[in-house]
C-alpha cells in the first residue's frame, strides 16, 4: 500500500512539474512572449464547429463559441447550445454506422496584439468516433494546442471513456447537453542539462566530507580489510584461468582446470 | 559515504556496460570497404617503370592513390564536402601532384609515395578557370593558375608565388585556357562570345605582358571544349555550325585572320546536334604539344588527325569507336581506341600516335557487364617492355561508376564499385533456406492430397535430408584433412544459404547513381549488381521489402520507388533481393506525383505485403492489386489511416481510406511556417518489438510504458535564427487521430537535429546556440501505474494523455547520425549508435539516456539500477564499435536483428561501408569461442556414473540392512 502511495506521490510531483512548465514555461523564456503576459485578453471568441453526417461528407455547423478571457491559457470558456431533437437522432444514426464526429476551429492566434493581423485562413480539424461520444453521454475533452507564439496549431477531442462497446443509450436526455472539459495547452520548455545543481551537489558532498574527520581517511585506509581479501581472491582465481578473456560475459569458464 | 556510493554505482554501471573488441576478434565479425567516388581526374605515375601508383581525384572531394596492381588504396585524403573542398585540377610532375581545391582557393602539392603534404598556398579570390605546369628549358619549374580576372605563377618546389597579374579587360573577355610551350612565355587565351579571341602573352620571369592581340572569331561560343593547342603553338578550334576547323599560330607577329579549313575538304562531317571535341596531348609541359590530335565527330566516331606544314591530314579514322585517349611512355606517344566488337564486348587497340599504325598484339577485350552502364572514360598507362615493345594497361570507367582495370589480353586485374560511395538507402534481407530445408518447408506448404502421397512425400524428403547429412559429414571429413586456412570457401550466389543463427544476410543497397547492389553481409562480397538506366541525378529512392524469404516457394520481393524530385513522378522497380533479378510482375503505372507510400500488414494470396501509393489527388493505388487484395482492402478500409506532411505550408493532415480506394481528410494540424518549419517527421520502425510493457520501479510497482505504434515525432526549427530566440520544436503526434500527444520547445537551440524514435522514447540531438555545444535530450512516455487497456492499443480509444519525462545532457562531440540497435525480440537492452564526424561509431547505452536518472541517489533508485544524473555524457573509446576502422563521412546507420537475441547487425555507410555485429547486453545466449566442451562433458559423464555407482551401492547397503 505504502509503495503505491509513494509512486503516486512521485507521479503527482512529476505532473505538477509538468503543469508548472505549462503555466510558466513561457514567462521564463521567449522575450517576445514575455510581453504577452501583461497584455490583457480583452476577450474574444472563436467559433467551434462540428459535423456528423451519415454519409461522412463533412458539413460543419456551429456547436458553440470558445471565449478567450484575460489571463493565460486556462482562461478559455466554451459556450455551447444543447443538441436539438434532430441532431440527437442524427448523432445516434451516425454512431450506429461507426461514423465520425468532427470538430474544427479556425486558425487563430490567441494573442490579442496579433488579432488585428489575423489573416491566416483555414481550419484545424480533429475527430472522434461518434459512437464513443454517444456512449460517453457527450462527455468530451477538447484540447487546443498552441505554438510558442500563441497560434492555434491543433485540436484534439477525446471522450471519457473512449471505447465503443455497443451499449445502447436509451435516454435521449443523455445526449442533450455536452459535458465538455476544454483547455489550451502551450508547448512546455524542454529541460537543458542541469550543470548548476550538479556542481552544487558535488560541492555539498565535498563539504560534508570535509566536516567529518572520520570520513577524511582515504578509501584504502578505510576499506583495506575488504579490499585485500578481494584482491587476493581475484589474483588466485585469475592465476587459475588465464584464458578467461574471450568475449566476456556469457557462460562462465566451467570452473578451474 | 553517499559520494562513495555514487562513485561505486557509477563504476559498477560502467563495468556492466563496458565492452570492447579483443585484438584477436579484429576483422572476425566486421569488415570495411573504402571508396573514393566518381573519378574526375586520374593520372598514372609514369615516373618510374615499376611504379604502381594511380592518382585519382573524385567528385566526392577525395584525392587518393590506388595500387594499380590490386585496386587497393595506398592513401586517401578526404577534403571538406561541398564546393569548399571541390578539386578543380590535378597536375602531376615527377613525385609531386599539384591540386587546386575549392574553386581556386588553395593550391596544394602532395608527395605521391606516402601522400604527405609538401606545401600549401592560399590563392587570391576569384573563380578558377585553368591550371597548367610551366616548363623552362626542359625543366618544369612553375605552376600557373588562371582565375577569372588574374593569373598567378607559383614555384613548384616551394609553392611561393612568383608573380600575380591582372588580366586585361577581364570584365568583357572570358579567359579560359593557359598554354606554355617551354619557351619562356605563357599564353592566356580568352574570348568574347561571338566576337573575337584574345591572346595575352606573359613573360615567365616577371609576368610582364609581352604582347596582346585579338583575332576575329565570330563563330566562337566556348574555348574550353572546342579548342586545343597543338604542335608548337598552333591554336586549333572546331565549330559545329560552320563545320570547320580553324587554326592560328599563337606567336605570329601580326594579328592575322584564323585560317579556315572546311571539314568537307577532309571528307568529314560532325553529327548534327553533337558538340565536336578536340583532344590533344602535351607529354612534357616543357615541350610543345604533339602535332597529332583526336577529333570526336559523333558519340561513336573519332578520328586521329595530324597538323603538318599548316595542313591537316587524317592519319586514321576510327568509326565506330567509343573512347579514345593518348598515353606516353618515354619518348613515344600512343593512342588507345575502344571500338565495339559485338553487343557485349569492346576491343581496345593501341596505335602509334605519329603514324596511326596499329601495334601488333595489343588488343584488349573489354567485356561489358550486361547489368552495368556504358563505358564513358578511358585512362591508359603505356610502358615499354624490356624488348622495346610496347605494353599497356587501361582503366575504364562506366556510367554506373565502375572502375575496371584491364591488362592484355583482356584480363580484369581489379574492379572497384565506386557507386557504393554514395549509398542512399538500404535494407537487409534474410538469405533463403538451403535446398533441403526448403524441401521440408515445401512439404508443409503443399495442399494435402491423400494419405499415401503424403507418406511418400515425407519419406522422400527424409531421404533427401539423410543424403544431405551424409554429404555434410563427408565434407567435414574431407575438410578436416586440409589445412585450416584453405578451407575458407568463397561465397557465391549459388552457395547462399541461411546460417544457423541468421547472422548472414543480404544487404540490398541503393546508390545515388541508380545502381543496386546485393552484398553478402558476412564478407562484403558484391553478389549481384544492377544498373538502372535513365535515373535522374536527383531522384529520391525508397526501398520496400514486400515479401521476405519466409514464404517458400515464393521468392522474396523488394520494390524500389524511384521519384523524380522536380516533377514528383514516380516509378516502381520490382526485383528479387537475393539474386537481383527483375521481377516480371506487372507494375501499376503512376501517372500522378506520389506523395506517400504505406506498406500494409495485409498480404495477398502470394504472401506479398500490400503497398499503397497515394498521389497528389489523394487517390490510392494498391500494389499488388489483385481481386483478393482489393477485397481485403474494402473490408479493412475504415481502419487504414495515413498521414501527409507538407513542410512548405507546415501542414500535417490525416486521411482515412474509403471502400472505393478514395480517401477522406479526417484531421489537420497546421504549424505556421512564419514561426517554425518542419524539418523531419519520423514514426517508429515497423519491425521493432518491445518485450516489456513497463518498468519495475524500486518499490516493486510498475510504471507502464506508453507504447503507441502510430506515434509520429515531428521536429521543427524556428525561422528566427538569432541565437537567443532560435528554438527547436518537438511534437509527438498520433498519426491516426492527429492528436498532439506532447509538445515541447528546446529554447536557444538550433539544428541540425538528429533523432531516434523508438519504443516509448525519443532521443534527439541539437546544437545549443547559447553555450555552443551539442546536447542530447531524451523524452520518455509512460501511461502511469495502470494501463488503460492492457490487451490492445488503439489510438482511437486512449483518452488519457501520457506522462512525459525529459532530461538533457551535454554531448562533448559533434554528431553526424544517430540510430538505435534492434534485436529479434527486444529483450536485449538498447544502445544508441552515434556516428561521429571523426569516423567513429559510438555505442552509447540507452541507460545513460534515461529521464529517470535521479538527482539525489536513494534506496529506490539504487534498486532500479539508475545511474545518478550527471550533466555530461561520457565518451569512452572502448565504446567505439569500429575501433580504428573509421568510416568517412557517415551518412547513415542501418540496424537489423539477427536470429540471436543478443546480436544486432549494424551497417554504417557514407563514403565507406562498415559492417559489424553489436552485443548490447553481451553475448548472453552464445557460448564463448574457447568454451571447454571436454571439461563440461567429462564432468557430466563423471556425475552420471557417480550417481549410477552410488545408487547401486545404496541399493546394496539397503539390502544388507534389510537382511540384518
Amino acid at each position: 500500500m505504502s509503495t503505491k502511495r509513494g509512486l503516486s506521490l512521485i507521479l503527482s510531483v512529476l505532473s505538477t512539474i509538468t503543469l508548472l512548465w505549462t503555466q510558466f514555461g513561457e514567462c521564463n523564456n521567449g522575450r517576445r512572449l514575455g510581453d504577452a503576459v501583461e497584455t490583457d485578453f480583452s476577450g474574444f471568441s472563436v467559433p467551434l464547429e462540428h459535423s456528423f453526417e451519415i454519409d461522412d461528407v463533412p458539413r460543419f455547423r456551429l456547436r458553440g463559441a470558445l471565449q478567450f478571457r484575460g489571463g493565460r491559457e486556462n482562461g478559455v470558456y466554451l459556450a455551447q447550445n444543447q443538441l436539438s431533437e434532430k441532431d440527437r437522432s442524427a448523432m445516434k444514426d451516425v454512431a450506429a454506422v461507426d461514423g465520425l464526429y468532427r470538430v474544427r476551429v479556425p486558425r487563430v492566434s490567441l494573442q490579442v496584439d496579433r488579432q488585428t493581423e489575423r489573416q491566416s485562413e483555414g481550419y484545424i480539424t480533429g475527430f472522434v468516433r461518434a459512437c464513443s461520444l454517444v456512449e460517453s453521454h457527450l462527455s468530451d475533452v477538447i484540447t487546443l494546442h498552441t505554438d510558442v507564439s500563441g497560434n492555434v496549431i491543433g485540436i484534439s477531442i477525446v471522450t471519457i471513456p473512449g471505447s465503443c462497446r455497443g451499449i445502447e443509450v436509451e435516454d435521449e436526455v443523455d445526449l442533450e447537453v455536452f459535458n465538455t472539459t476544454i483547455s489550451v495547452v502551450a508547448p512546455v520548455t524542454a529541460p537543458v542539462p542541469e550543470t548548476a545543481p550538479y556542481i552544487e551537489r558535488m560541492e555539498q558532498e565535498m563539504e560534508k566530507k570535509g566536516k567529518n574527520p572520520q570520513e577524511q581517511k582515504s578509501f584504502f585506509a578505510k576499506y583495506w580489510m575488504y579490499i585485500v581479501p578481494l584482491v587476493l581472491f581475484l589474483m588466485m582465481s585469475g592465476a587459475q584461468d588465464q584464458s578467461g578473456g574471450g568475449a566476456g560475459g556469457g557462460a562462465g569458464n566451467g570452473g578451474g582446470r | 559515504m553517499a559520494w562513495l556510493v555514487v562513485r561505486l554505482a557509477i563504476s559498477l554501471s560502467l563495468l556492466y556496460t563496458a565492452s570492447a573488441v579483443f585484438e584477436d576478434q579484429v576483422g572476425k565479425f566486421d569488415w570495411r570497404e573504402q571508396f573514393v567516388g566518381k573519378v574526375r581526374f586520374a593520372l598514372f605515375d609514369t615516373h618510374s617503370q615499376a611504379s604502381k601508383k594511380l592518382l585519382v581525384a573524385t567528385d566526392k572531394n577525395v584525392f587518393a592513390s590506388l595500387n594499380s596492381r590490386t585496386g587497393d588504396l595506398f592513401w586517401r585524403h578526404v577534403d571538406k564536402t561541398g564546393p569548399e573542398g571541390h578539386i578543380d585540377a590535378l597536375l602531376m610532375y615527377g613525385q609531386d601532384a599539384v591540386v587546386v581545391v575549392g574553386n581556386g582557393r588553395l593550391l596544394r602539392s602532395w608527395e605521391t609515395t606516402v601522400g604527405g603534404l609538401k606545401w600549401e598556398a592560399v590563392l587570391d579570390t576569384g573563380s578558377f578557370q585553368a591550371a597548367a605546369l610551366i616548363g623552362v628549358q626542359d625543366f618544369v619549374k612553375y605552376v600557373a593558375v588562371l582565375k577569372k580576372s588574374a593569373i598567378s605563377l607559383h614555384d613548384l618546389s616551394s609553392g611561393s608565388q612568383i608573380w600575380v597579374e591582372n588580366l586585361p579587360d577581364s570584365d568583357t573577355v572570358q579567359y579560359q585556357t593557359i598554354y606554355s610551350g617551354g619557351n619562356g612565355l605563357v599564353f592566356v587565351l580568352g574570348f568574347v562570345p561571338s566576337s573575337h579571341i584574345v591572346i595575352v602573352e606573359y613573360k615567365i620571369e616577371d609576368g610582364e605582358i609581352m604582347k596582346k592581340k585579338s583575332v576575329e572569331a565570330a563563330w566562337m561560343s566556348s574555348l574550353e571544349n572546342s579548342c586545343a593547342v597543338i604542335s608548337s603553338g598552333n591554336l586549333l578550334c572546331v565549330d559545329q555550325i560552320t563545320q570547320s576547323l580553324y587554326t592560328l599560330p599563337l606567336q605570329s607577329a601580326e594579328p592575322t585572320e584564323m585560317r579556315t579549313i572546311h571539314l568537307q575538304t577532309l571528307d568529314l562531317e560532325v553529327a548534327s546536334g553533337f558538340q565536336p571535341v578536340l583532344t590533344s596531348t602535351q607529354p612534357n609541359p616543357a615541350q610543345p604539344p604533339l602535332a597529332e590530335f583526336f577529333l570526336q565527330l559523333s558519340p561513336d566516331h573519332h578520328i586521329l588527325l595530324q597538323l603538318k606544314d599548316d595542313l591537316i591530314a587524317p592519319l586514321r579514322d576510327f568509326n565506330p569507336s567509343y573512347l579514345a585517349a593518348f598515353a606516353t611512355s618515354g619518348e613515344k606517344t600512343f593512342a588507345a581506341v575502344m571500338t565495339p566488337k559485338n553487343d557485349t564486348a569492346c576491343t581496345i587497340n593501341l596505335f602509334s600516335a605519329d603514324t596511326g599504325r596499329r601495334h601488333l598484339d595489343t588488343t584488349i577485350i573489354y567485356h561489358m557487364d550486361p547489368n552495368g552502364g556504358k563505358p564513358n572514360r578511358l585512362y591508359v598507362h603505356a610502358f615499354l617492355k624490356k624488348d622495346d615493345s610496347v605494353g599497356y594497361r587501361v582503366m575504364v570507367q562506366t556510367e554506373d561508376l565502375t572502375l575496371t582495370f584491364l591488362q592484355q589480353p583482356g584480363r580484369v586485374v581489379w574492379m572497384r564499385e565506386e557507386a557504393l560511395a554514395d549509398v542512399v538507402t538500404m535494407e537487409m534481407v534474410d538469405l533463403p533456406l538451403t535446398g533441403t530445408q526448403a524441401e521440408l518447408e515445401g512439404e508443409f506448404g503443399k495442399k494435402a492430397d491423400g494419405l499415401l502421397p503424403m507418406v511418400l512425400k515425407r519419406l522422400s524428403s527424409q531421404f533427401i535430408l539423410l543424403q544431405a547429412w551424409m554429404a555434410h559429414l563427408w565434407k567435414l571429413f574431407y575438410d578436416a584433412r586440409k589445412p585450416r586456412s584453405s578451407v575458407k570457401n568463397e561465397v557465391t550466389i549459388d552457395t547462399l544459404s541461411r546460417d544457423e543463427f541468421n547472422l548472414q544476410k543480404m544487404m540490398v543497397m541503393v546508390t545515388a547513381s541508380g545502381k543496386l547492389f546485393g552484398i553478402d553481409s558476412k564478407s562484403g562480397t558484391v553478389l549481384w549488381k544492377q544498373y538502372l538506366e535513365d535515373i535522374q541525378p536527383n531522384s529520391i529512392f525508397k526501398l520496400i521489402v514486400q515479401r521476405t524469404t519466409a514464404h517458400f516457394p515464393h521468392p522474396p520481393q523488394c520494390t524500389l520507388l524511384i521519384k523524380n524530385q522536380d516533377t514528383g513522378l514516380g516509378s516502381l522497380y520490382v526485383f528479387n533481393p537475393i539474386f537481383g533479378k527483375k521481377s516480371h510482375i506487372s507494375v501499376p503505372a503512376l501517372p500522378r506525383p506520389v506523395l506517400q507510400t504505406l506498406l500494409l500488414p495485409v498480404i495477398d494470396q502470394d504472401y506479398a505485403k500490400v503497398l499503397l501509393l497515394i498521389d497528389d489527388q489523394y487517390k490510392v493505388t494498391a500494389f499488388p492489386s489483385t481481386k483478393n487484395v482489393l477485397q481485403q482492402l474494402q473490408d479493412t478500409a475504415s481502419s487504414i489511416f495515413f498521414y501527409l506532411v507538407d513542410s512548405s505550408q507546415g501542414k500535417l493532415s490525416g486521411f482515412r481510406l474509403r471502400m472505393d480506394l478514395s480517401t477522406e481528410l479526417i484531421w489537420e494540424v497546421v504549424i505556421p511556417t512564419e514561426v517554425q518549419k518542419i524539418v523531419a517527421v519520423k514514426g517508429k520502425r515497423a519491425n521493432e518489438h518491445v518485450h516489456s510493457q513497463g518498468r519495475v520501479m524500486g518499490d516493486r510497482s510498475v510504471l507502464y510504458k506508453y507504447l503507441n505504434p502510430n506515434l509520429l515525432a515531428v521536429i521543427t526549427e524556428s525561422t528566427d535564427i538569432h541565437q537567443e530566440r532560435s528554438f527547436v520544436g518537438i511534437f509527438l503526434i498520433d498519426g491516426v487521430t492527429g492528436r498532439i500527444v506532447h509538445e515541447a520547445v528546446q529554447r536557444k537551440a538550433r539544428g541540425p537535429v538528429h533523432f531516434v524514435h523508438s519504443e516509448n522514447w525519443l532521443v534527439y540531438v541539437y546544437w545549443n546556440s547559447k553555450f555552443r555545444r551539442n546536447e542530447f535530450s531524451v523524452l520518455e512516455l509512460f501511461e502511469g501505474a495502470e494501463l488503460y487497456n492492457s490487451t490492445v492499443f488503439s489510438s482511437l480509444d486512449r483518452p488519457h494523455p501520457p506522462q512525459v519525462l525529459q532530461q538533457s545532457y551535454i554531448f562533448p562531440a559533434p554528431i553526424s547520425t544517430l540510430e538505435a540497435t534492434l534485436t529479434e525480440k527486444g529483450i536485449t537492452s538498447r544502445h544508441l549508435l552515434v556516428g561521429l564526424p571523426s569516423g567513429n561509431i559510438l555505442s552509447l547505452p540507452k541507460m545513460f539516456l534515461d529521464p529517470r536518472r535521479p538527482e539525489m541517489i536513494s534506496e529506490q533508485s539504487r534498486e532500479e539500477n539508475l545511474i545518478p544524473y550527471a550533466p555530461e555524457m561520457p565518451i569512452r573509446t572502448e565504446w567505439f564499435i569500429n575501433y580504428n576502422q573509421t568510416v568517412s563521412r557517415v551518412r547513415g546507420i542501418y540496424t537489423a536483428p539477427s536470429g540471436l537475441e543478443s546480436t544486432c547487425l549494424v551497417v554504417v555507410y557514407g563514403l565507406d561501408i562498415y559492417q559489424t555485429r553489436v552485443f548490447p547486453s553481451k553475448q548472453f545466449d552464445v557460448l564463448k569461442d574457447d568454451y571447454d566442451y571436454v571439461l563440461i562433458s567429462s564432468v557430466l559423464f563423471g556425475l552420471f556414473f557417480a550417481t549410477m555407482i552410488s545408487k547401486r551401492l545404496a541399493e546394496v547397503k539397503l539390502l544388507n540392512r534389510a537382511w540384518r
